[in-house]
């Protein structure tokens, strides 16, 4: 064979190979917390797939602001999966972006959020403010340090839960927007994520308290080794839900439907739990939840589905031009 | 990079001064007779081309996007209060930043060119190097250092201000990100200043004083305005670094290019085209009347 005829067969079989190769990768778009899951549950991911007789699979993932990473998606990114912080993120795909249909969060159990998190108080260590519940943010001198809910998902989630317990409290929408609002006087820095939160908290000293996800808090703590810092559970908190689908334009395009699905279904077994609750989420499972009981205070908790009507509602009451949160400030 | 085109862009200022100007007939290439070296239709093809796609197409989409909103919706949105306490922020912020960059940059060039001192070349590199770092890099560093609890914050602290988290930090992180600007357009003009210049001025009977302000400011000027321009231009539009910095607080230390992306998170995709025509025409026209007063300048 000369060699140019083997150069062009070469070529060829690269070119004819290119596509098949593409078809074995798998993009999963997430949002910031989620980095360190990921990193474990795609190894176990991709070992229960060849165990299944299939080829390995090369699975990629992108993290960052959960709105920003839906923007991306619907602006082109070829996603096959997101996962993001909340589902209101994942509507947009539908709304902006006609990439999945108005059913999306039916497809999978528990409204396709295959584990949750929820909203905790980080303090220094030995709490020297005293801090125990919500209404101890709202005093005098007490430092609050929360992202802007404008800009981050986690940060509406904290928002939101505060709400739900002035609600509770006080049973009536005015005051509970003036114990919001009250909050958020303490607040010296609105980080434009979550992630810069806790580097304002943690890293740079600032506040006495951080208002964080559960798995955050639980990681800063792992990361310090508990040495400076708290976990306060507060008596009245927000299941933060953040779901996951499979991207279905981009699935058909890249012919990649089946793994995307057993990609996210494997989210919902023994394993994939185990490895969810290993990295701090709430497990749905009850058996596993069982198994890291002592790990997650029991909590109560109010739904965004049930107490807020969902994101369809909650997003422009609360957190849209205008809405409570710019009024929060406009009053100021 | 951008900026080197804007360098190369510039009139030959160091020459003018000594009357060594290029006539304008020469300059102005628009006969085919005058040039010396051709390919002058090829030469603006390829400009035209290149700056279309570059800056035209761009900031033409931007322009477009924001027809979808109605002359009312427009007008509401760039006049909401927190827009415009941003306006004044992130202009106001970016202006006193590139005045300390004037004074400072000008400080550092003559420093630069006029003295051989032992560790000039390193403080030469050293000059690049808010260029060379990731904004964000450089915002987080600044905010370590200079917040309440910081190193260098604490002192502000004990004295009752804060630096970090007010429009002061602002300043401050722009101060750091445009500081190459005015240092490199004053060098190479000061450089080409002959020392004799001055002596022989000294010689005339100036004193030092009229000598710096007859001789060597009329020189300097319209390069300093280029570097000030510049700086400010740069400033305006910064994000990486400020928002670490900043606070981020609504209607205090929120700076303009965070409300177009608090608008993108709402994916009000029109509503922050609006910001970012809005600051597109405030910086055009400021950049514009800074080359109008050069002009005049190089005129007189």
């Amino acid at each position: 064979m000369s060699i140019r005829r083997f150069t062009l067969a070469a070529l060829a079989s690269a070119l004819l190979a290119g596509p098949a190769v593409a078809a074995e990768s798998l993009l999963n778009v997430s949002y910031d917390p989620t980095r360190e899951l990921y990193v474990e549950f795609n190894q176990a991911f991709n070992k229960h797939w060849q165990a299944q007789g299939h080829e390995p699979i090369q699975i990629q993932q992108s993290h960052g602001g959960s709105g920003k990473q839906a923007r991306a998606v619907i602006d082109g990114l070829r996603a096959d999966v997101v996962t993001l912080a909340l589902a209101g993120d994942i509507d947009e795909l539908q709304r902006i972006g006609k990439l999945i249909p108005e059913d999306w969060q039916s497809r999978l159990p528990q409204a396709s959020t295959p584990y949750t998190s929820t909203i905790v108080f980080l303090v220094r260590k030995g709490n020297p403010k005293g801090i125990k519940d919500w209404d101890d943010l709202v005093k005098p001198g007490v430092e609050v340090i929360t992202p802007n809910p404008k800009t981050s998902g986690g940060a509406r989630w904290n928002f939101l839960a505060a709400w739900a317990y002035a609600q509770q409290k006080f049973g009536d929408e005015a005051q509970a927007q003036a114990f919001v609002e009250k909050l958020y006087k303490n607040v010296p820095v609105l980080d434009t994520g979550a992630r810069g939160s806790t580097v304002t908290f943690v890293n740079n000293g600032i506040g006495d308290v951080l208002l964080a996800w559960e798995n955050e808090a639980f990681l800063a703590l792992k990361e310090q080794g508990g040495e400076d810092f708290e976990i306060i559970a507060p008596s009245l908190s927000i299941l933060a839900e953040p779901p996951v689908a499979v991207v279905d334009k981009n699935v058909e395009r890249k012919g990649t439907r089946e793994v995307a699905e057993a990609y996210l279904n494997y989210l919902y077994s023994e394993e994939g739990q185990r490895i969810a609750a290993k990295n701090f989420y709430r497990p749905r499972n009850e058996a596993v939840a069982a198994e890291f009981k002592a790990q997650f205070p029991a909590l109560k908790l109010v739904t965004i589905d049930d107490d807020f009507g969902g994101w369809k509602a909650a997003q422009p009451k609360f957190f849209n031009d205008g809405g409570v949160f710019d009024q929060i400030y406009q009053a100021q | 990079m951008r900026v080197e085109n804007r360098f190369a862009s510039l009139p030959p200022y160091g020459l003018s001064a000594y009357g060594f100007q290029l006539s304008d007939r020469a300059v102005n290439m628009s006969s085919r007779t005058s040039s010396v070296i051709p390919g002058f239709g090829l030469t603006l093809g390829y400009t035209l081309v290149y700056l279309s796609l570059l800056v035209l197409i761009p900031l033409g989409a931007l322009f477009l996007k924001t027809t979808e909103l109605s002359w009312d919706q427009f007008v509401a949105i760039i006049s909401a209060p927190r827009v415009l306490a941003a306006l004044k922020l992130s202009f106001g912020t970016a202006f006193a930043a590139a005045v300390l960059n004037g004074v400072i940059g000008t400080l550092l060039a003559w420093v630069l060119v006029r003295y051989r001192f032992p560790g000039r070349k390193v403080i030469e590199a050293m000059i690049d190097l808010p260029f060379a770092l990731p904004t964000a890099v450089a915002g987080i560093a600044l905010t370590a250092l200079y917040a309440p609890n910081g190193p260098i914050g604490q002192f502000a602290t004990q004295l009752g201000f804060k630096i970090a988290y007010s429009p002061l930090g602002i300043t401050l992180a722009l101060t750091f990100v445009t500081l190459p600007f005015v240092v490199r357009t004053l060098q190479p003009v000061l450089a080409d200043i002959p020392r004799e210049v001055e002596e022989a001025a000294a010689c005339l009977g100036a004193k030092p004083w009229q000598v710096a302000r007859h001789v060597l400011l009329p020189a300097l000027l319209p390069a300093w305005l280029t570097g000030f321009a510049l700086a400010f231009a740069r400033g305006v539009g910064e994000y990486g670094s400020v928002i670490f910095i900043a606070g981020n607080m609504p209607m205090k230390t929120e700076i303009l290019p965070l409300l177009i992306m608090v608008k993108l998170d709402q994916y009000d995709y029109a509503g922050a085209t609006a910001i970012g025509v809005l600051m597109l025409v405030v910086a055009f026209i400021l950049l514009l009347a800074i080359n109008l007063l050069q002009r005049r300048i190089a005129r007189s």
